[in-house]
């Protein structure tokens, strides 16, 4: 058994000094009548590195990998080039199998990275602090849905329609055991987001205005009058971004006026994943909001020679220290994926990230320009950045599946994303980003353009 | 003993460094100093290439476009990764040594599983990818719920949640929606102290009202407080076991048949289930809810902080309420994928809902499927009872020198507590951890579980061999020799880390939680 070092010789040994006769005898306390004395069933016994590796690859191979195929699937995950250095560095064992740095003398590698995140993601979203990262974009969302309600001390939640459904849906799941009170809505699937609508929805119970940006149908508009409304009436507006890398290219959720600024941060360093792990993060514009922010946050201070140093800190806010009085859900982070996403931006920078993002753009405006000349396609999105959605004139869950069958992963569907709802059946979000060539795009249209004749 | 300072070589240098000279970089050989990336990175730099191309005749991002600049700073691909390579150096890992911490499970990282989990099959496939097209990646779902299933003898897994305490607050919901089912408010959950700190957060996050249960002087639920205070009010308790004391909770079915005597359910906290798994069924015991850090028990690398994965199993009573996406086993004895589509075939339409966007952990479940494989029957069953033999070998050769305070309660599991009882007036269980430091190890849990004063939760895992027990056991009694006998330079320590102590209060009363341009 080739993780289990210790040999029949040391067990012995080691039974003696313990004081048992058996391993038995160490396992006293657990009642006869609960031990498992057989093995357990169906599992075969302990295999090499060969047969395993021989199992996994057989499963993997039953996958569609996105970089073998043409590959258009977004909705919330998004596949960028990941640079070789990135998986390099997380794969150093001193990061990756490093324990949480509570103990900071020993974990300055650790801190100082994550120093330099929060860093990076407050100045990507335009905001004071960001945190240490969380589990994903979905319960991040959620988190800065209960720190509203516990700065405005209220409880009715306003969701904007062209909030990503998965979001929404977490949102409600929580509610529904918080009592929060959730307005929302499903999106209007037309050029423009129905900012009039969402407005009318703000009033003086509401703690805060939930609005995607760019939108789930990947529509890019100005937040600032639903910020103006927000505001003038005392509730937060929190803006959820899916696609930092965007954010390259457009102005930043701070900048037009955010107070909590969420988002999934899997597209940099951190990849596809079949869902996860993925990497939460959390920004606030305001600093004297810090202190009601969930999860870990690092910052700087001297050692008692003097030299600069990183440790964890307000972790009074913690949930092993508050216990039941607790404000969030949080306990660990992503920490490695923090680490992914940090390393991949620093290899960027900021000429770099403007570059990608032009980059996405460019492909992704040749992709609706092309698809749009389908016929039996229209291209509903005035705005957007590297995804936009088209109506193809029948239901788009079947077929992505037809094409799927052909060897394109073709979009994600709105069938899929609002089951049952028939308004919506025949949208597909479509995805192009940088790793998405002239030639996918033709594949695609030209796929289309025969099952759509 | 195999003390590395069993020779009685003592360094040369002073830890202040009197007789070293000082180095132009603040460089001490090897251990290398490394300023920020804002301090050496510039606007302009980057470490990336990409392909021409020609930016369209019309911009479409809607009059957004980016105006000012977002302020971040670039390095080329070798400063890159010098940058990161020494700031690795200044961490600690499992990969340079033993890592003692209670409750926690540091445990050797296979690298097959690392591999396994970048396999492009599993790592570049898309969560909303048709389902023709990720067939192996829903059979690595079901296959590894289907050895959770069978291995805590439950019904249902939900393997959504995202780290333990996710799967906590799942775990509670999955309760709190099948009281809400059959229409009984409940108000109260109990928490014994010696559960997790998490635990009680988890279930005032949920909306419950937590009501402590003390703990028995040798450590253990004291089941006499804990039934006379159940009643119709009471809609679960939340148990750790083995417990943070590192016991088996011997009353566990007891305890559970009066819970749900009184209309209760059973929550169990599985941060440590590492220390019985393939020797008992939480199932067996009464269990109708419990999490599973597949970090700890089935060797995810911890990453400095995450991510963790935290799939919680359920008992029939409470699998119709898992979120979704959810595993489920039918009568056939097969385990499906269920999502919103076809949550009614399988009889799951009570899910209150999604805890997170798409389907949880999937790079943790392969790690955790491939660890699974690679031990099988024969081996899960020997982690869990190397795992106990090693907690019990140091728990047995420290105890004379160190207050044990559960010793005479029978063996330990997995881990082995200490506490600070008995040292000499300013010296406490803090200077112990930092005087492990300089022995070049990561110190225990401290100041954890919270029933023991000063105390210090020690988990060896399975590991470490005995040679390298042999070593830190040398190595603490060397540090709580010294702690005993006084010796006050144990406050400055650690003197050989990367920095020494930090100053912890500073960066609380004046938060500088990011990098500011100083101008100098």
């Amino acid at each position: 058994m080739r993780y289990l070092p210790l040999t029949d010789t040391d067990r012995s040994a080691m039974l003696a000094r313990v004081g048992a006769a058996t391993i038995d005898d160490l396992f006293v306390d657990v009642p006869e009548a609960a031990r498992l004395d057989g093995p357990i069933r169906g599992l075969p016994m302990h295999a090499s590195e060969m047969a395993v590796e021989r199992h996994m690859t057989r499963l993997a191979a039953k996958n569609m990998a996105a970089g073998s195929v043409p590959f258009f699937l977004g909705a919330g995950a998004y596949r960028h080039h990941v640079p070789a250095t990135v998986d390099h560095i997380i794969q150093r064992g001193e990061f990756l199998t490093a324990y949480t740095p509570y103990q900071p003398e020993i974990a300055q590698g650790t801190l100082q990275m994550l120093f330099e995140f929060q860093t990076q993601v407050a100045r990507l979203y335009g905001c004071a602090v960001a945190n240490a990262s969380m589990y994903d974009g979905s319960t991040a969302c959620w988190e800065a849905v209960s720190m509203a309600a516990r700065i405005t001390r209220r409880k009715r939640v306003v969701l904007s329609g062209a909030l990503h459904p998965h979001y929404a849906e977490v949102v409600r799941t929580m509610a529904k055991f918080t009592e929060d009170e959730i307005a929302d809505a499903l999106p209007t699937v037309q050029p423009e987001p129905d900012h009039a609508g969402l407005i009318g929805r703000i009033d003086e119970t509401t703690s805060c205005v939930v609005v995607q940006y760019p939108d789930i149908l990947g529509r890019i508009s100005n937040l600032a009058e639903i910020a103006e409304a927000a505001h003038a009436r005392g509730a937060l507006l929190i803006v959820v971004n899916t696609e930092p890398v965007a954010l390259g290219a457009i102005q930043s959720p701070g900048e037009l006026g955010a107070d909590i600024v969420v988002g999934e941060g899997q597209s940099l360093g951190v990849g596809l994943q079949f869902g996860g792990p993925y990497l939460g993060l959390f920004a606030v514009r305001d600093p004297k909001h810090v202190r009601q922010m969930p999860g870990r946050l690092c910052g700087e201070t001297v050692d008692a020679t003097g030299k600069r140093g990183f440790v964890l800190t307000l972790s009074t806010r913690e949930q092993h220290i508050r216990r039941e009085k607790a404000t969030s859900n949080i306990c660990t982070n992503s920490g490695l994926c923090a680490l992914a996403f940090s390393v991949h931006m620093t290899l960027l920078g900021e000429a770099g990230l403007r570059q990608l993002a032009a980059l996405n753009h460019a492909r992704a405006c040749h992709a609706a320009d092309r698809l749009a000349q389908v016929p039996g396609v229209t291209l509903v999105n005035q705005t957007f950045f590297n995804e936009f959605t088209l109506k193809v004139g029948r239901n788009g869950r079947e077929l992505v599946r037809e094409l799927a069958d052909r060897g394109i992963l073709a979009g994600v569907s709105l069938a899929r994303l609002y089951p049952g709802v028939a308004n919506l059946d025949d949208g597909l979000l479509v995805a192009v980003t940088e790793t998405t060539t002239p030639e996918d795009i033709e594949t695609l249209a030209s796929a289309l353009e025969e099952l759509l004749a | 003993m195999n003390a590395p300072n069993a020779s009685g070589w003592k360094p040369e240098m002073t830890p202040d460094d009197g007789g070293a000279p000082a180095t132009s970089t603040g460089n001490r050989a090897l251990m290398l100093e490394e300023p920020l990336i804002f301090e050496i990175g510039q606007a302009e730099t980057t470490g990336v290439d990409f392909p021409a191309f020609d930016p369209p005749a019309t911009s479409r991002l809607g009059g957004l476009g980016r105006t000012s600049p977002i302020g971040l700073v670039g390095l080329s691909e070798p400063q890159t990764v010098r940058h990161y390579t020494r700031l690795s150096r200044q961490n600690y890992a499992i990969d340079l040594g033993l890592f003692p911490l209670g409750s926690c499970t540091m445990k050797h990282n296979p690298r097959l599983n690392e591999k396994m989990a970048r396999l492009p099959g599993f790592a570049d496939i898309h969560p909303m990818q048709p389902a023709s097209t990720v067939q192996g990646a829903l059979e690595v779902m079901n296959e590894l719920a289907h050895w959770l299933i069978e291995l805590t003898g439950m019904h249902g897994v939900a393997m959504s949640p995202k780290a333990g305490a996710h799967g906590e607050l799942c775990g509670i919901l999955c309760i709190r929606a099948a009281l809400e089912a059959r229409g009984d408010a409940r108000e109260v959950v109990l928490v014994p102290e010696s559960a997790h700190g998490t635990n009680p957060a988890t279930a005032a996050f949920a909306g419950y009202r937590v009501e402590d249960i003390p703990a028995t002087p040798e450590g253990r639920v004291d089941v006499a407080a804990l039934k006379a205070r159940l009643g119709p009010d009471v809609a679960a308790v939340m148990i750790t076991n083995p417990n943070t004391c590192g016991l088996f909770e011997r009353d566990f079915r007891e305890i559970a048949d009066a819970v749900h005597a009184a209309g209760g359910f059973v929550y169990c906290d599985g941060a440590n289930f590492n220390a019985i798994v393939g020797k008992v069924r939480p199932g067996d015991l009464g269990v109708d809810a419990m999490h599973i850090n597949l970090h700890k028990t089935f060797s995810t690398p911890h990453g400095g902080g995450g991510p963790g994965s935290g799939p919680v199993v359920l008992s029939e009573a409470l699998s119709p309420f898992g979120p979704l996406p959810f595993t489920a086993r039918t009568a056939d004895g097969v385990v499906h994928l269920v999502e919103e589509d076809n949550a009614a075939e399988y009889d799951h339409v009570q899910a209150f809902g999604r805890m997170t966007a798409f389907h949880g952990q999937m790079g943790m479940f392969t790690r955790a499927l491939t660890y699974i494989l690679s031990h099988g029957a024969d081996g899960l069953k020997q982690v869990a009872e190397d795992a106990v033999l090693n907690a019990n070998y140091v728990l047995r050769s420290l105890e004379d020198l160190l207050e044990a305070p559960f010793a005479a309660s029978g063996p330990c599991m997995h881990e082995a507590l200490f506490s600070d009882n008995g040292l000499p007036d300013g010296l406490s269980t803090l200077d112990i951890a930092k005087g492990l430091i300089d022995e070049g190890y990561h110190p225990m849990t401290v100041y954890f579980p919270l029933v023991v004063h000063g105390a210090m939760l020690v988990e060896p895992t399975e590991t470490e061999s005995k040679a390298s027990l042999d070593q830190f056991i040398g190595a603490f009694r060397h540090v709580a020799e010294r702690a005993r006998a006084g010796d006050m330079a144990l406050k400055q320590a650690p003197v050989y880390a990367p920095r020494r102590r930090l100053d912890e209060t500073q960066a609380a009363r004046k938060p500088v939680l990011a990098w500011q341009d100083r101008g100098d």
